[in-house]
């Protein structure tokens, strides 16, 4: 969908229809074939096989596809920017408009993993480029000019000779008939305008107003609400149904079955329509559904923290082997070995999950979401209705959140179904007790780890092993091997150890579980981090120096640590009470580290600072990332400090923010981020890497200042 | 049911619509006006944040009847370009990440400014303890409502 940025019309992000009129665009095929037509309408472009993500008007209207959702992270800005740097305009007035899907934008339209810009930054900045010399060569042509002597700023072409110029709509058709470059020159990183530069996000006065239209937003005429009730305990089986009182609520004007697919489970659901959602929200509450729960409703948390304490003693599978661990951990001098804990916690956008689904003709559908798999959605669905993809028209909405959440569309398989069933468009909007008690959730990790040290503090032999359920849901998923998403980071990171031999356990779980921000480096991170400082502390060396000592060779892990070390004055010496505690972390999706300070009060500990250092290569909005960082940590300290998810009787214990609190302003501790950008090749991820390393930074320096290590998540800050 | 009017923005509306429905649905569904937003349903997020009278509320715990006869304001109400000293600040320090809470934060600063104009941080966090951000804007919220303060 639409957002307009220069002029805020609200009608038309709403009524969003798709581009008219003749254009001109340009884009780069999947195999790097490059090539540009000239439309009459943007649809019309699909034929071709091209990427078309920067369309020209013949009115001067500049319109930049982003095929990476916006769900907070900054995509709205940052991909859009790689295009207008090289094309040479400027993002306001612009109109970004998000993909939907569609094959000829290629196969990369989701948001996950922090690669957004990593996956783009190249690619799209080829895209502008060439776009802007095919309007360079077309002006030098029109004047008849050496095309030498001419240059593109702010959506024009200027004759340097004579100073005049022309703006690209004028430009735009003829451009549109020559041969797109094969290699064009891409600019000189010190001539950027946006890329690097603070620039302001366009999605952020919408945000600031009001105005920016999220899937919750949508209302299409003729639209009906569902409020889905799901059973509370994982694995019930739908018995029987009692529909009448609900049929009575005034509004109500059906109810309809339908199903929750989520990975490899398909839940049975009973969804309550109404002409407004607050009289579907009554109905649901009038229905009298009867479960069967097969046994499941004996789970609970307590038994199954046992399950796994018992898991852990076995061997598990060799993850990474380095050197001979088991000869050199018996013959250490000194040994010290730990079990950590983690907890299940939800992602929790305060955007809960919501759909609306539109199929008319029998054939054709429209869905509108907050997602961040816009090409999972144009797949899944065309294959499963057997639909071609013209059929299937997506808009992409702002996400009000997403943390992992919306990489699943089991909520838009409800929408999808129920507007089939009605022949009406169908607005699924799930409440925060469904978001709460239905998951997908992180799983927990458990980690026990062994270390063997010299008798002046030399580390002899490491392990970690982690024993957890996995969020990989493959049909082939072989349990006697590792698995590299729940082992994520454990056998990367830079430390020199001469002996080394992670493992992996998996453990059975009944519960949907699934990524989240950061992943499985969100638990072992901590786990990780924590141990080594165990070590340092047994080693009798200071945390840091210790670290430091482990890696000789240089490395980003090591220029991070001597960042943090510098920018926190790690060798400064606190006031009395304080402590200060270290930690990084390295993983698929990037490397950042912290320092934290805290400082005893009462029973427990105030976190007076976090220092951040995010390791990136190349950056694109240092304000962003900096915004991101932020974020990250208020959400690794929530997942540390607050309830997370247990169950009971099957089911969760927390439905709602009552319960499963997060952590509010009053908490939020000061965080000073630092941005490593050397420039160079390399391009690391923004939205995750500040994560892992929070909650070990955070329980060192509670060691620091306490002498107290929490080996077991969450825990209670006020109370160490 | 009765019919009743709802002032929204200074704009009356007339609805009919049960009287129990929360004034957060009156307002996104009948009303039309979606700044407002849901995330919780249990005066727990303060997503739904509204003015009644000018204190704020959280609309999805307050019937729609009962506001009827008040002077109703919402995000869209609090400028029409998006010029209010809080927004501007907000603007400024680039507050919103996904921006789903910000209409309930503005409207829960809007009010604290219009109380205390230069709140201190203890200020701040009681008025802003009631609006959750799972994106974790904080410590931008903190600095945007002490721009703000400069700004009015
Ligand atoms: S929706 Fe009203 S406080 Fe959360
Ligand atoms: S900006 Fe996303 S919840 Fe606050």
């Amino acid at each position: 969908m639409e957002q307009v940025i220069s002029k805020i019309d609200r009608r038309k992000f709403l009524k969003f229809t798709g581009i008219t009129g003749a254009g001109f665009i340009i884009g780069l095929s999947l195999k790097g074939k490059a090539g540009a037509v000239s439309v009459a309408k943007a649809g019309d472009v699909a034929s071709y096989g091209l990427t078309p993500f920067v369309m020209i008007e013949k009115n001067g209207t500049i319109t930049i596809f982003n095929p990476k959702p916006e769900m907070g992270q900054g995509t709205f800005q940052s991909i859009p920017s790689l295009i207008a740097e090289e094309l040479e305009v400027p993002l306001t007035g612009v109109i970004i408009q998000q993909t939907g899907g569609e094959k000829r934008f290629g196969p990369g339209q989701s948001a996950g993993g922090s690669s957004s810009v990593r996956g783009s930054y190249f690619e799209l900045r080829k895209v502008g480029a060439s776009a802007k010399e095919m309007l360079v060569q077309a002006a030098a042509n029109q004047w008849k000019v050496p095309v030498e002597e001419c240059y593109a700023e702010d959506a024009k072409v200027y004759h340097k000779p004579s100073g005049k110029s022309i703006g690209y709509g004028d430009l735009a058709e003829a451009a549109a008939k020559l041969e797109v470059p094969k290699n064009p020159k891409l600019k000189d990183p010190k001539d950027f305008k946006l890329l690097g530069k603070n620039t302001p996000r366009p999605d952020i006065p919408l945000k600031s107003s009001g105005r920016a239209v999220f899937g919750i937003d949508v209302e299409v005429p003729g639209m009906v609400y569902a409020s889905v009730a799901h059973s509370p305990v994982f694995g019930a089986k739908l018995v029987s149904y009692d529909d009448s009182a609900a049929k009575k609520v005034k509004g109500v004007i059906g109810v309809e079955k339908c199903q929750r697919i989520f990975g490899p489970y398909t839940y049975d659901c009973i969804a309550v329509i109404g002409e407004n959602y607050w009289a579907a929200i009554q109905g649901r509450k009038a229905l009298t559904i009867k479960w069967d729960n097969q046994g499941n409703d004996k789970f609970n948390s307590k038994d199954y923290t046992q399950y796994l304490h018992d898991l852990s003693k076995q061997d598990g599978a060799i993850d990474k082997e380095v050197g001979d661990f088991d000869k050199a951990y018996s013959d250490a001098p000194v040994k010290l070995d730990a079990f950590y804990e983690t907890p299940v916690v939800s992602h929790s956008p305060i955007e809960p999950m919501n759909c609306v689904a539109s199929w008319t003709d029998g054939n054709k559908l429209e869905i509108w979401a907050s997602t961040q798999v816009p090409g999972g959605i144009m797949n899944e669905f065309t294959k499963k209705y057997n639909i071609p993809e013209e059929n299937l028209t997506l808009h992409t909405m702002f996400s009000g959140g997403a943390f992992g959440r919306r990489l699943y569309t089991d909520f838009v398989g409800e929408a999808v179904q129920l507007s089939k069933a009605i022949g009406k468009p169908v607005k699924v909007l799930w409440t925060r007790e469904d978001d709460t008690e239905q998951g997908p959730f992180r799983p927990m990790t458990f980690s026990a780890l062994k270390a063997g040290l010299s008798a002046d503090g030399k580390t002899l032999a490491f392990q970690h092993k982690v024993i957890s359920p996995t969020i990989r849901y493959s049909k082939n998923y072989d349990k006697t091997k590792t698995d590299g998403t729940m082992t994520e980071g454990i056998s990367e990171q830079k430390y020199e150890f001469p002996n080394m031999k992670n493992l992996y356990v998996n453990a059975d779980f009944h519960i949907p579980v699934a990524a989240w921000r950061a992943v499985t480096s969100t638990t072992l991170a901590f786990a990780h981090e924590s141990f080594i400082d165990e070590m340092a502390v047994k080693a009798n060396k200071d945390p840091m120096e210790f670290r430091l000592g482990l890696l000789t060779k240089d490395s980003d892990t090591k220029t991070v640590l001597q960042k943090l070390k510098e920018v926190s004055n790690w060798d400064k010496p606190l006031p009395a009470g304080w402590g200060r505690g270290v930690a990084q972390y390295e993983f698929f999706a990037g490397l950042a580290g912290y320092v934290i300070e805290v400082s005893k009060k009462g029973n427990g500990v105030n976190i007076e600072k976090a220092y951040a250092v995010i390791d990136l290569g190349t950056v694109v909005n240092p304000d962003m990332v900096k915004a991101q960082v932020e974020g990250a940590a208020v959400m690794a300290l929530t997942a540390a400090i607050k309830s997370g998810i247990t169950f009971e009787n099957g089911q969760t214990v927390q439905k709602n923010f009552n319960t499963n609190q997060l952590v509010r302003i009053n908490e939020m501790p000061k965080v000073e981020v630092h941005i490593l950008a050397n420039g160079g090749p390399k391009i690391k991820g923004v939205g995750e890497p500040g994560l892992p390393p929070f909650a070990p930074a955070l329980c060192n320096a509670i060691y620091a200042a306490t002498g107290k290590r929490i080996r077991k998540l969450p825990f209670d800050i006020h109370n160490v | 049911m009765p019919e009743y009017t709802l002032n929204v923005n200074n704009k009356d509306y007339k609805i009919d619509v049960d009287p129990q429905m929360p004034l957060l649905w009156a307002i996104r569904d009948f009303v039309g006006l979606k700044g407002t937003k849901f995330g919780c349903g249990i005066a727990q997020c303060g997503a739904c944040t509204v003015h009644l009278d000018g204190t704020p509320i959280r609309s999805c715990s307050f019937p729609a009847s009962a506001a009827a006869g008040k002077k109703i304001t919402t995000i869209e109400g609090i400028s029409e370009n998006i010029d209010h000293a809080v927004q501007k600040a907000w603007i400024e320090m680039q507050v919103p990440q996904c921006g789903y809470c910000q209409s309930g934060q503005i409207m829960s600063a809007v009010a604290l400014l219009k109380n205390k104009p230069h709140p201190t941080d203890a200020d701040i966090d009681a008025a802003m303890q009631g609006n959750l951000c799972r994106c974790g804007t904080y410590q931008r919220i903190r600095s945007a409502i002490h721009r703000a303060a400069e700004l009015v």
